[in-house]
């Protein structure tokens, strides 16, 4: 039994700080990989064996790499958000949770910048 | 003590007794799920390689491609190979979960099974694939 009013529970956001969003935002970036993570598999699969200049070309057409960029954005995205739910599960010391969390975020962001700018590189 | 010992309740068998625990599919599939989110994240360092190699050059390109094809590199594009697999056949089956679908226990077994055969079913046909078709040598 609660004293508290259901306007009392409804309100502020719970234990983990946040609302739905994380789960949210997770599922979001689940749905739009399994479209992009099988288009991944097609064309890396085409591209072995190919040497550069051919795997460049191929990665410089618009939509390769339009399709290429979203799956790099999507997957960097939704690993940030899968690993922050391990470190939050298993890191209970509070300043080493929020030194992996940290560390976390800017992983995401280097793999993605790096990956990006090269894609630029390779399309422009 | 030796009263103590005796008694129905201490000759009872402990629970959980991990040695002898047989892990239910659906809770292997769960670690599994996040083992593998795990190496993929590490196996996003090979796809930026990969696409840094492209855009520095055809020496970076060949050193990457030399490393991919080399023993050690096969054995690790395997694991990446099959963790993207898993973690995506396991992951429709909690995009499924979430929709309130799928959670009978012997649908949930069945799916779990499903996800860890053909994951590696997948990750094989990639590398038949790789080695037939292209005619691929380490």
């Amino acid at each position: 039994m609660t004293v508290q009013t259901p306007l009392a529970r409804a309100e502020g956001l719970g234990a983990a700080h946040s609302g739905t969003h994380h789960f949210w935002r997770q599922r979001v970036s689940a749905i739009a990989l399994i479209p992009l993570t099988i288009w991944f598999c097609i064309t890396a699969i085409a591209l072995i064996g190919a040497d550069r200049n051919h795997a460049v070309v191929v990665l410089a057409r618009p939509v390769n790499a339009i399709a290429m960029a979203l799956f790099v954005i999507s997957a960097v995205h939704h690993m940030a958000l899968g690993v922050q739910v391990v470190i939050e599960d298993y890191v209970h010391q509070e300043g080493a949770k929020i030194a992996l969390l940290v560390t976390n975020r800017f992983f995401a962001w280097l793999v993605g910048a790096a990956c990006l700018f090269a894609l630029a590189k390779i399309a422009l | 003590m030796a009263e103590k010992a005796k008694s129905p309740r201490a000759t009872r068998p402990l629970s959980p007794h991990l040695q002898i625990y047989r892990w239910p599919v659906t809770m292997a599939a769960s670690i599994a799920h996040r083992v593998t989110g795990l190496g993929l994240t590490a196996g996003t360092l090979l796809v930026t390689w990969w696409l840094v190699a492209a855009a520095s050059g055809t020496d970076s390109y060949d050193f990457f491609s030399a490393a991919a094809r080399s023993p050690a590199g096969q054995l690790v594009l395997f694991g990446f190979v099959w963790s993207l697999a898993f973690h995506l056949l396991n992951g429709v089956r909690h995009l499924a979960w979430d929709l309130g679908a799928g959670f009978e226990l012997r649908t949930a077994n069945r799916t779990g099974i499903a996800a860890v055969v053909l994951s590696f079913v997948l990750a094989v046909a990639v590398f038949a694939v790789a080695y037939v078709e292209k005619g691929l040598r380490a």
